[in-house]
């Protein structure tokens, strides 16, 4: 058995940042598990631009992002094991991983940190009528093929979902030579970013058709069509408006998953909205020493913010290394009108500095303001021009408000048309 | 003349609205910062793109390396810089930054790779 005072599971964004700031806190002995031959993560099949404008002031595409943090790991003592897959996290932070080098590997932590990320939503989950013929992917197993093996997966494409992933797959197979027909989005609204929907249909005329889905897939080992249909408020598809559309492709950009197999079989406490763990605002899950960051606590609209979170982690867990556990009394925030979920969940208003709730809602809003309330009283009051369930929030809790809270203390997050 | 547009200089995605005549800019409303401000500006007299590709690499750990312009390039000439990096192919070691086609179709902009291999 091996001891280190920190394992991080999973090497990606999350896990290279939480595993950084864990170290410049003095933790002594950190290694990295991720399952992947690489460290990097997602970024890796991400050459579009777009990231690191927040974090470092400039446009960087996603392995040159990644690239930045692998090379700040690689200066430290940081152990990594890549193709490593992480089995167990045990009652008493007992890891079990396993790779093809070592074996078995059981490592005793002090603290561990999760940042396995997500997953996408799959075929499985949408019930989609029609036969199990090739051809239908996800938009992320599209960008592998494309990005990372340089093999194009189809010609004639119909992408299902306008999150980014499948914004930016319609323009990377449009820029390759295929033909993407359109874009179908089941809700009213678009859930990726508005500069996607200019950049990567708009320039490429591609349209993008709302309240529309995938009713059936046709083909028999290959797909040769699928039948779209609008739906109605309820969502359901309206019968006279089927439409087939030939196509060899379809690209499912569904929405993601937190991937929290692991995080389960601790027994850590799930929020049901975000499918992450409940934390509080170190990103500490109710299960002492074990902290989550990143697309695993609840999936991020820009890396740059899950870099941002998996600081607070890693400085989390340096405390709770270095430091034992604090005194701590926890006032959960409660989400109210129009806001689908919040993060932290709960505050520990012994903390001392001001804490920041992230959060969406659950649909457009033009004009409303944001309301932060403590015990009643209205804290802060936003004006926002727009809205929307793609674009994650943010609210913050002075730290003079929280330090005059006590445990019955209320707290929460609104928004007022 | 007027045009709403959305800029794509960041994530933001601010709704601008741009006033001109000809290729005469007359004024910038909506944008939140400056490069906002320089977007609209191109978008009207000549807009810009940055795009990312692969390039086949021989040799390397993987068949391909990810590569991007330098710098925004005329939007009209998007599927021709295509064709160029479709066409090239650079041998192992591969480095950040390392220029993989150099000036492509004249721009002054250089394809360069955005990962190792």
């Amino acid at each position: 058995m091996m001891n280190y005072d920190l394992v991080v599971v999973g090497g990606g964004p999350a896990g290279m940042a939480a595993a950084l700031k864990a170290k410049e806190c003095g933790v002594e002995s950190i290694i990295i598990l991720e399952r992947a031959e690489t460290l990097g993560g997602i970024l890796e099949q991400c050459i579009h631009s777009g990231f690191g404008l927040t974090y470092f002031g400039e446009e960087l595409s996603g392995p040159e992002y990644a690239a930045r943090f692998i090379e700040m790991v690689e200066k430290t003592d940081i152990t990594v094991k890549t193709d490593a897959m992480v089995l167990d996290i045990s009652e008493s932070n007992l890891v079990t991983a396993v790779n093809k080098k070592d074996g078995l590997l059981k490592i005793q932590a002090k603290a561990v940190v999760l940042a396995m990320g997500c997953r996408e939503r799959p075929r499985g989950a949408l019930e989609i009528a029609g036969s199990r013929c090739s051809g239908i992917m996800t938009a992320g197993t599209a960008q592998k093929y494309v990005n990372l093996d340089g093999y194009m997966p189809g010609k004639k494409v119909v992408i299902l979902g306008s999150g980014d992933i499948g914004l930016i797959m319609a323009r990377r197979m449009t820029l390759e030579g295929a033909e993407v027909k359109v874009v179908c989005e089941l809700m009213p609204f678009s859930g990726g970013l508005n500069r996607n929907i200019v950049q990567c249909l708009n320039d490429y005329n591609i349209p993008l058709r709302l309240s529309t889905t995938v009713v059936e897939c046709h083909g028999k080992d290959r797909l040769e069509g699928v039948t779209i249909a609008q739906v109605d408020d309820k969502l359901q598809p309206i019968e006279s408006t089927k439409e087939y559309i030939e196509c060899d492709t379809l690209m499912l950009s569904v929405g993601l998953i937190p991937e929290n197999e692991l995080t389960k079989n601790v027994g850590i406490a799930i929020d049901r909205v975000t499918n992450g763990a409940v934390v509080d605002e170190m990103r500490q899950t109710d299960h002492k020493g074990v902290f989550a960051c990143g697309n695993v606590l609840h999936v991020h609209d820009l890396v740059d913010f899950v870099t941002m979170e998996s600081q607070l982690a890693g400085q989390g867990a340096a405390e709770y290394i270095l430091n034992g556990e604090k005194e701590t009394v926890y006032v959960n925030s409660t989400t109210g009108n129009g806001v689908r979920y919040l993060v932290p969940q709960r505050v520990n208003i012994k903390n001392g500095n001001d804490v920041k709730l992230y959060f969406r809602v659950g649909k457009i809003y033009k004009n409303a303001k944001v309301v932060l309330e403590c015990d009643g009283e209205v804290i802060s009051s936003k004006k926002k021009v727009k809205l929307a369930p793609g674009e994650m929030e943010n609210v913050v809790i002075p730290a003079d408000v929280l330090a005059k809270m006590n445990e019955n203390s209320t707290i929460v997050v609104r928004v007022e048309e | 003349m007027k045009r709403d547009l959305t800029c794509v200089a960041c994530p933001l995605g601010c709704q601008i609205t741009v006033e001109y005549e000809g290729t005469e800019v007359l004024s910038v409303t909506g944008n939140t910062c400056k490069r906002g401000d320089a977007y609209a500006r191109t978008e009207i007299v000549n807009p810009t793109r940055n795009i990312a590709s692969t390039v086949k690499v021989v040799g390397g750990a993987h068949p391909v390396v990810p590569v991007k312009t330098s710098a925004p390039i005329p939007k009209t000439m998007i599927f021709d810089c295509m064709k160029e990096i479709n066409k090239a192919c650079v041998n192992a070691p591969v480095s950040i930054g390392q220029v993989i086609i150099p000036d492509v179709l004249g721009t002054g902009v250089d394809i360069v790779a955005t990962n190792i291999d």
